[in-house]
């Protein structure tokens, strides 16, 4: 923090007194708000399951079901009750992770979503890495050079990546780079001879085949993780170029960068560490943002790659009419989502002095 | 810069008048604001290019029945999976029919979508917005909490978990993408009716004995527009996109119609041996979002110079 916050116009405005105080605040904020946003998806998640057009009741006793049997079904089910009893069973269960069983794999839906979230988490994390370490030098050359045809260059680089259906640009990149040119391994995380010689440990394949030493392996999880990967991450470089260029020109046309080059600092001393330093915190917040968005673009990009995650998982789910998958796994996302999302909000608070 | 060229620049007659620095009237006033805007947006290529294609869009999907060269739902399984040619500019489909009328046609369904969920988002927001701005105090706190919240979504998952629930089809889809669209535009127009509440003119109506819905509708809403309208161009390519991935995975406008994302999903499976299937479909889905993109990066310049 200190290192973010020492370059001149702001420096040590965190350290004052007040700074313990705030931080409890921004917690408390940061629970409550959390708390609020959870509650209010888990209540849209219920709605929906709720306004289901088939009978429930129907579908578990059939429509020749005398009255009384029909009766009993209903109350079985807790669907006589009013609606807002029904939410709070509904709400007990979630918060006991009981998200009900699949009807695909008659396994209880907590435990399918957790068996396959590691899947989707690596690909997130891989593509934001890709997407962060390309987007900020892209987003920083861009605002060096506002108005110059390199920014432009780089704009156009970014609203191509706002506009690409990912499922469409990921059977492209299946059929060029794989059928085609045959460069990297084509739909899953690993090729068939290896899905059981490595054991899982961790459900991440990279870590997975490190821990098993299978080096071959372990070749073979980046080239089938590298085009999903690299799609997924050219989105949210897009997006992280886009915002780091509109923070990093509101710095450059500051008075203090102004003085810094009069007194001759280096350009790059000037850009990198002085204007830079003084956007770390809100790049940081937009990469995490993108995190999320990934967590989310994956549905798409698993279903593309036939990549075993969440997201696959869901439009599985949704193909074989197992509402309980869906609905659970919809809320899992949603959950990190909402989490990562208050999160990024909380550490924004603290880490950045000028939010006080 | 192009609009500092044009103050100084000696002109009379039309031109003169369309570049006044002193308008003589409302009229001339909003004449000269229009076309000096207009000139700075037709001095950005990208913009124009943009607003080039949403133009091409539109008309496709006007005159969709005498620019298609085939029937886009008539089957021939004896011309399926051909090749783009002369007769079939785009090739054909597993059930033989013509991918080029087909995406001519399905420009229809995605304009639809565009439009619906426009109509919807756009009032719900600005109204939470602007109603939040100007009474604040806990109706703003409440509004906003709840914008907060939903802005907190995951907008694709859930409006998958709402389609496959309620069942799919175009009404459900623009629903699902509306039901967590319109927070931007409630902040949006939050923050400029809290620019604008103190300012004279409001004051000045007020005192005159306006009602707060008088005001709201007359006042301060029509400032608020051109932003959200902005904004609204910017996000059709995210409504475009989330509409084809529900088309995708089967949840959007149901066969035989011809919708895009739907298209790509049947042409995955002839993706390696009959690569247009799949590829041309996506192919119009790209350009029409570069288009509003472009479009609305454009106009956020000519509305916002201070951006660009």
């Amino acid at each position: 923090m200190t290192s973010l916050s020492a370059t001149g116009d702001n420096g040590g405005a965190g350290q004052e007194p007040g700074a313990i105080h705030r931080g409890g605040r921004a917690m408390a904020r940061f629970g409550l708000s959390l708390m609020l946003t959870l509650l209010g998806l888990t209540l849209v998640t219920f709605l929906i399951a709720r306004v289901i057009p088939i009978d429930p009741v129907l579908v578990m006793v059939g429509d020749r079901a005398t009255p009384e049997a029909y009766q009993a079904a209903r109350e079985a089910l807790g669907i006589d009750k009013p609606l807002l009893v029904q939410y709070a069973d509904y709400l007990s269960k979630v918060v006991r992770g009981d998200f009900g069983v699949s009807n695909m794999t008659g396994q209880s839906v907590l435990d399918d979503t957790l068996r396959v979230f590691p899947a989707t988490m690596e690909l997130a994390i891989v593509a934001t890495l890709i997407g962060t370490l390309l987007g900020l030098p892209l987003g920083v050359t861009a605002a060096v050079r506002q108005g110059r045809p390199t920014d432009h260059l780089i704009r156009i680089i970014s609203l191509v990546g706002y506009s690409v259906p990912v499922f469409w640009i990921g059977l492209v990149g299946l059929l060029v780079f794989y059928a085609k040119l045959d460069l990297v391994a084509g739909p899953g995380r690993l090729d068939m001879v290896y899905q059981y010689t490595v054991p899982v440990r961790t459900g991440f394949v990279l870590i997975d085949t490190i821990m098993a030493g299978e080096w071959s392996a372990f070749g073979n999880a980046i080239s089938h993780l590298i085009l999903p990967a690299g799609i997924l991450g050219y989105f949210s470089m897009a997006y992280i170029a886009r915002m780091t260029r509109s923070l990093m020109i509101e710095q450059l046309s500051q008075e203090y960068i102004l003085a810094a080059r009069a007194k001759g600092v280096p350009a790059r001393r000037v850009i990198w560490r002085h204007a830079f330093g003084n956007v770390a915190v809100p790049v940081l917040t937009v990469v995490s943002l993108t995190f999320m968005y990934l967590l989310e673009g994956a549905v798409l990009t698993e279903t593309v790659f036939a990549w075993p995650g969440l997201g696959l998982y869901i439009t599985q789910a949704l193909f074989s009419a197992d509402l309980n998958a869906v609905l659970g796994g919809t809320l899992v996302i949603g959950i990190c989502f909402v989490i990562v999302n208050r999160a990024t909000d909380f550490f924004y608070r603290i880490l950045d002095p000028r939010t006080k | 810069m192009s609009a500092a060229h044009i103050d100084r620049a000696p002109a009379s007659g039309w031109r003169g008048w369309l570049t006044a620095e002193q308008p003589e009237s409302v009229f001339q006033g909003r004449a000269v604001q229009v076309y000096l805007s207009a000139r700075r947006f037709m001095a950005n290529p990208l913009a124009v290019s943009g607003f080039l294609i949403v133009l091409l869009l539109l008309f496709t999907a006007a005159a969709a029945p005498w620019i298609a060269t085939h029937d886009p739902l008539a089957t021939n399984l004896e011309m399926r999976l051909l090749p783009p040619s002369a007769e079939h500019w785009f090739g054909t489909d597993h059930l033989g029919r013509d991918i080029y009328s087909r995406i001519v046609h399905g420009s229809r369904v995605t304009l639809t979508i565009v439009f619906l969920v426009s109509i919807l988002i756009g009032p719900v927001g600005l109204a939470a917005g602007i109603v939040s701005g100007y009474f604040g105090g806990w109706v703003d706190r409440t509004l906003m909490m709840v914008t907060d919240i939903v802005m907190a979504f995951p907008r694709l998952v859930l409006a998958l978990a709402f389609v496959a629930v309620l069942g799919p089809g175009i009404e459900n889809a623009v629903i699902a993408v509306a039901l967590t669209g319109w927070p931007p535009y409630a902040r949006l127009a939050r923050a400029e009716t809290l620019s604008f509440r103190r300012r004279e003119f409001i004051q000045a109506a007020r005192s005159q004995g306006a009602s707060p819905l008088r005001i709201l509708g007359l006042y301060i809403l029509p400032l608020c527009m051109p932003s959200a309208i902005v904004r609204l161009t910017l996000d059709m390519a995210g409504i475009i996109l989330i509409a084809a991935g529900l088309g995708f995975l089967g949840l959007g406008m149901q066969p035989p119609t011809a919708e895009w994302g739907s298209m790509i999903a049947t042409g995955r499976d002839y993706l390696i041996d009959q690569w247009w299937v799949a590829t041309l479909p996506g192919a119009a889905i790209f350009v029409t979002c570069l288009g509003f993109n472009f479009l609305g990066d454009g106009l956020v310049d000519v509305f916002d110079p201070r951006q660009s």
